[in-house]
């Protein structure tokens, strides 16, 4: 690992004007962080400890929605009463990824940024156009089973490994941001960009800006959520497909439905063809299957993992059955 | 991967007459087979007994509490099992190297080094963590328990007992990782069937697959709390 220089912020103010000479980083959980440091794919110069920042905790928003703070950390986001009962979608997410040991120590804020798994992005030996742009794509002709099928591009076809973050992008949460130029919110399903030709860009934060705290609305009435991960192993692996669901029932028509996948895209995939498909429709495996579908419907195959689109559209298929279950 | 840095001759120097060969420890006896090797490839094990009280390992506290400053180095205190413990030390130094490497603590294992395997399992203010993804440098106030903190008054901990009595280990590489999950477990919110046991436990990997007796000493311990 490459030397650098340690210093912990103890506010947010400072947290950010620290980070402003490049080579700068801020470390929370580590557990993305530290891990590639020892692989020198992150070689930064400077890091700068925000675990000292005020911002750990749970609040109910006067909206009837909640207000998680970026340190709050994976395991006391996913066991947190509010939580487990306004989104079980998000509290299934957070348990269905990594290990206690790494749900203990990963945020909130670090979970949304967390790096791809691509065998290739992690070996400073490939060519790899997210970690060094320009250098070509290792995973393109190489060994892809783990790699994405949904908004690939050329370039990349890494997948983002998160989990959090897929069940967040069915819930519509909001980030918030502050910086050198001051606070901004966005939605997450504008926070994230596709590879594109500019991979090594994989959201809208600004250097030197930090996420501070994400929003979620209120849930709606007679909305039931849930969370299916599908992998290798039963547990402690990254998803091959995952759905998040939530969706509203008016008997067994479904007023509206908001869908997300994990495993499959360059991105927490939000699917707006699948919640058209649902919407409006009778709860039936027929019209689960006619929404996955719709949500494979662009996916693009490489080499290894052309079985992601089936495993995916039996994935989300199942995750609204259960969800509907009487 | 350093396979035994712990072994390296570093840790061999110094004098602790005054040590029973009766506390002859696994890694005393491993370190002295190998000084016989080199020394008299012909040695009789008898003679470890002897060796032992002539140079068993220095106490690497004593190396930890006199730090020497070089380059890059910064001070770092730590608290472990309830002692301080100032050290001299690069902001790199993850915990589990400083336990290791810097205070001679070698209960706490390096198994992958990556968060994949849980060997390095500890503590931090009673939760459990991969030492291997942190930085020492992080770690300056807060609680930091090992394996080695676990036994009190020469009284096992119930987890560590429960561990001798299911025989839920092999080549115990992996043991002090699976224990301190199992003593932090007991504090969270997980259920006592065998699968959530399983899922509770799946942060801690154990290639020799001991994991049906794991799962059975820590359902006793469950049990019997």
């Amino acid at each position: 690992m490459h030397e650098f220089q340690y210093t912990k912020a103890s506010d947010v103010g400072q947290a950010v004007g620290s980070v402003s000479p490049s080579g700068a980083k801020f470390v929370a959980g580590g557990t993305t962080l530290i891990d590639l440091m020892k692989l020198e794919v992150e070689r930064p110069k400077l890091l700068v400890d925000i675990n000292g920042l005020p911002l750990d905790r749970i609040e109910p928003e006067g909206n009837g929605g909640l207000k998680i703070g970026a340190l709050v950390r994976n395991s006391d986001l996913a066991h947190d009463e509010q939580v487990q009962r306004l989104y079980p979608v998000l509290s299934q997410a957070l348990l269905s990824g990594a290990s206690p040991q790494l749900r203990n120590m990963a945020t909130t804020g670090g979970n949304l940024l967390q790096r791809t798994r691509c065998y290739y992005f992690r070996d400073v030996n490939y060519a790899c156009n997210k970690r060094n742009p320009g250098s070509g794509c290792s995973a393109m002709e190489g060994y892809n089973r783990i790699h994405a099928v949904l908004g690939t591009s050329s370039h990349c076809i890494a997948t983002h490994p998160s989990d959090m973050a897929v069940a967040m992008m069915a819930l519509g949460a909001t980030i918030f941001m502050t910086g050198p130029k001051g606070d901004r919110s966005i939605p997450i399903t504008k926070f994230y960009l596709l590879p594109g030709t500019t991979p090594d860009r994989e959201n809208v934060l600004a250097a030197g800006e930090i996420i501070t705290h994400v929003t979620l609305s209120p849930p709606a009435q007679n909305a039931k959520s849930h969370y299916l991960k599908r992998r290798d192993r039963a547990s402690y692996e990254f998803a091959l497909a995952s759905a998040a669901v939530i969706v509203e029932l008016d008997g067994r028509k479904i007023r509206k439905a908001q869908v997300a996948m994990g495993g499959v895209g360059t991105i927490p995939w939000r699917s707006p063809e699948a919640e058209h498909e649902l919407a409006g429709a009778e709860a039936s495996e027929r019209n689960f299957r006619r929404a996955a579908e719709a949500a494979l419907r662009g996916a693009k195959a490489h080499k290894d993992n052309g079985f992601k689109i089936e495993l995916a559209k039996r994935t989300l298929v199942r995750a609204l059955q259960t969800v509907t279950q009487a | 991967m350093k396979e035994n840095p712990d072994e390296s001759p570093e840790t061999k120097k110094g004098d602790s007459s005054t040590k029973p060969p009766s506390q002859l420890s696994r890694r005393t006896f491993l370190g002295n087979i190998a000084t016989v090797g080199i020394a008299t490839t012909a040695a009789p094990l008898l003679q470890v007994g002897e060796l032992d009280a002539q140079q068993v390992h220095q106490p690497a506290t004593d190396v930890a509490e006199a730090p020497a400053t070089s380059a890059g180095t910064v001070p770092v205190s730590l608290k472990i099992n309830g002692q301080t413990k100032n050290l001299q030390i690069e902001p790199r130094v993850t915990l589990l190297d400083a336990l290791r490497e810097n205070l001679g603590l070698f209960g706490t294992k390096k198994g992958c080094d990556h968060g994949q395997c849980g060997a390095c399992t500890v503590h931090i203010n009673g939760r459990r963590v991969n030492s291997c993804l942190t930085f020492a440098i992080m770690h300056q106030g807060d609680e930091i328990t090992t394996v080695e903190g676990l036994a009190k008054n020469g009284e096992l901990h119930p987890v560590q007992a429960a561990f001798l009595e299911h025989d839920a280990f092999q080549c115990g590489y992996c043991t002090s990782g699976q224990i301190m999950s199992a003593v932090a477990l007991l504090k969270e919110p997980c259920g006592k069937d065998a699968d959530a046991i399983r899922e509770c436990m799946s942060g801690n990997i154990c290639r020799c697959g001991a994991y049906n007796n794991i799962v059975a000493a820590v359902r006793s311990v469950q049990g019997g709390s």
